[in-house]
């Protein structure tokens, strides 16, 4: 037998029904439309939420932790070695905010190839005077070209030059929350008061927002310079290293090595943001579930139409099997039907899928919680497509093989006696 | 065997068991020549429609054996049957079952596409001869639903023809045909007969019809009573 002829009776059962298969074909086309809009909007604004934590988010965190001494005086006396120590009022003791060594951590990092880059900061407590009022807040110093090439930092800067902090001296990024509170512009000088009780006078080059309020109220930035000179440290003083990784997934590990390494404490990203993983992968989940249940049912459109195209064509799966197509054959036939609306129906479900998620792109979605945002965000991921692609084509064999099963076991006698 | 009988029933007996068991073919043997023009009579219910079934391969639920050009039917699979129908047998029905949805030209291709012996091009050709020998060539290009009865039945026997089958089986093909339809198809299964030699077993209930014919097996009560 010639491979074309099976397809060929399909066509033409197709067109004798064209109605049906047209409305089978449009079940299939609305569940992938929807399945692709679905997944795309879904992981755009996942990829929009991971992102506000991830892109400003270290995946290593390098900094030492204010904690008592591990080693108490006890543990060292080989007399009370075999016993168990009782201690109270453990106290943290005079233990250093700053890392220990950062030169050469800095060549550690450097030489490290797995380390995408590192971004080191100064946190100065201060109070920001406005009038009589005394405002608390935290001046970061930065160094600005590492925490653009790492955190995007200038995303978050909405108004002024994120580099003029770098490039002038005694200048400040205010979060935008606390320069409204001062009614401060830019270009504005503003006092600020240091944890030792000295006076600054700051010079505001831009406005900072984060997109959380309590954060913009509270966190300004300076460069790394004019912090450690607020705080009168000297130029190796650095409380935080940030770390990026080419690979995230290596920050719990990296981050042990480097904390027994540099004698300091770690966070790494996982553990800092637990949370954060489940939401996404719940999330996907749930638009996964949804895509599929709409194919299953479309899938239920499909069985439905091909039972009744078998009922009405008895008479033409007779003639075939009297003629010499064997059960097989006739199998095809149908599953040939079902798996070509399957492929329309879907194929059109992917475009249409990629028209919505155009247009979903393109409603405006201004937020004050996220500055960098305009429209509403997709994820043009062409593996979406794929698996749309893919689930049609299941669906639509499944829905498609028991019917079929059905017309291949028609009894041919049956029929012709029957008339 | 000899090479020149193409059909051979040997003690078949069916049984049908809804609702009570009724034997409806007791022992049924005969055999069919090369050439034959051969038809079957009787009244109606006398089995003579279930014997053809299962002399087509359609039904397979008998007791006996079955020859057909020297093969062994009974232990053949569904798609063996399928093989054996397609290249061995052309049938005609009572109701003209022709596929709606195709021309008449691609009714009359179809088993021969199935076969694939022939190119398409040469199916097609083959075909059109046939339609022409039956005088119906003008209407191959036409949906099948269009066609009258008495035309319907000359496409089934165009049908038939195309893979050159060793019997062509005939289930009342006039039955539901008006008189001069009836003599037109008869005289188209005369003439394959005479001119081309073909094989064929006609199912009928007409007397007039069977009388004809070169030979005549009369059944009664699921027996031959007389193998002509």
């Amino acid at each position: 037998m010639k491979i074309g002829l099976i397809p060929e009776i399909a066509k033409a059962l197709l067109i004798a029904r064209l109605r049906q298969t047209l409305i089978a074909a449009i079940g299939v086309t609305f569940s992938i439309t929807m399945f692709v809009t679905l997944l795309s909007f879904m992981n755009g604004l996942n990829g929009l939420l991971d992102s506000m934590i991830l892109n400003r988010t270290p995946h290593i965190r390098l900094y030492s932790d204010i904690k008592p001494t591990q080693h108490q005086p006890i543990h060292l006396s080989k007399k009370y070695n075999a016993a168990y120590h009782f201690i109270s009022s453990v106290k943290p003791g005079s233990s250093r905010k700053e890392l220990y060594n950062v030169g050469a951590i800095f060549q550690t990092l450097k030489s490290d190839d797995r380390v995408l880059g590192y971004a080191p900061k100064v946190a100065a407590q201060v109070f920001y005077n406005i009038g009589p009022i005394e405002m608390t807040g935290v001046i970061n110093g930065i160094d600005v070209i590492s925490e653009q090439k790492l955190f995007f930092f200038e995303d978050y800067v909405v108004e002024g030059n994120a580099i003029d902090l770098q490039n002038l001296p005694n200048t400040i990024i205010l979060g935008k929350t606390a320069a409204e509170k001062m009614l401060a512009k830019i270009g504005d000088n503003i006092q600020i008061t240091s944890g030792s009780g000295e006076q600054y006078t700051l010079k505001i080059v831009g406005f900072f927002q984060s997109g959380l309020a309590e954060i913009d109220k509270v966190q300004s930035y300076a460069s790394l310079k004019t912090t450690q000179k607020i705080l009168g440290k000297p130029a190796n003083y650095i409380t935080d290293i940030q770390i990026k990784l080419h690979d995230m997934s290596l920050a719990p590990k990296v981050g042990k090595e480097y904390s027994a390494l540099f004698r300091c404490d770690a966070e790494d990203i996982q553990t800092a943001n637990a949370q954060f993983e489940t939401g996404s992968s719940v999330r996907n989940l749930i638009s996964y579930a949804v895509g599929i249940t709409l194919l299953i049912v479309s899938g239920f459109g499909i069985y439905n139409i091909l039972n009744m195209m078998i009922y009405e064509k008895m008479d033409t799966i007779a003639i075939l099997k009297a003629t010499g197509f064997s059960g097989r054959d006739v199998k095809r036939i149908f599953i040939t039907i079902a798996l070509s609306i399957g492929l329309f129906g879907g194929f059109a479900g992917l475009i249409f899928g990629f028209l919505l998620s155009k247009i979903i792109d393109n409603i405006p979605f201004v937020t004050a919680a996220l500055p960098t945002v305009e429209t509403y965000p997709i994820d043009y991921n062409p593996v979406f497509y794929i698996i749309a692609t893919l689930f049609s084509l299941a669906t639509t064999y499944f829905a498609g093989w028991f019917p079929a099963r059905k017309a291949s076991k028609v009894d041919p006698v049956i029929i012709i006696r029957g008339k | 065997m000899s090479e020149d009988i193409v059909l051979i029933a040997r003690s078949i007996t069916k049984y049908f068991t809804d609702p009570l068991p009724v034997k409806v073919l007791d022992d049924v043997s005969f055999q069919i020549s090369k050439g034959e023009f051969t038809s079957i009579a009787g009244k109606s219910g006398c089995g003579k429609s279930t014997l053809l079934y299962i002399l087509s391969t359609m039904d397979t639920d008998y007791s006996g054996q079955l020859w057909i050009g020297g093969q062994e039917m009974k232990i053949k699979t569904e798609k063996e049957l399928a093989a054996v129908r397609n290249e061995k047998i052309g049938f005609v029905f009572q109701f003209h079952y022709l596929l709606n949805e195709f021309t008449v030209l691609k009714n009359v291709m179809l088993p021969g596409q199935k076969l694939a012996r022939l190119s398409d091009k040469d199916i097609e050709e083959k075909a059109m001869f046939h339609l022409k020998q039956l005088n119906i060539d003008s209407l191959a290009k036409k949906p099948a639903n269009q066609l009258s009865g008495g035309e319907k039945q000359r496409v089934a026997i165009a049908r038939s023809l195309i893979n050159d089958p060793l019997i062509i089986m005939g289930d009342e093909p006039t039955g539901n045909l008006d008189k001069k339809n009836s003599d037109i198809v008869f005289e188209i299964f005369a003439k394959l007969s005479s001119e081309y030699g073909q094989s064929m077993l006609i199912v009928t209930h007409d007397e007039e019809f069977a009388k004809k014919t070169g030979r005549t097996i009369v059944m009664e009560d699921g027996r031959i009573i007389s193998s002509g």
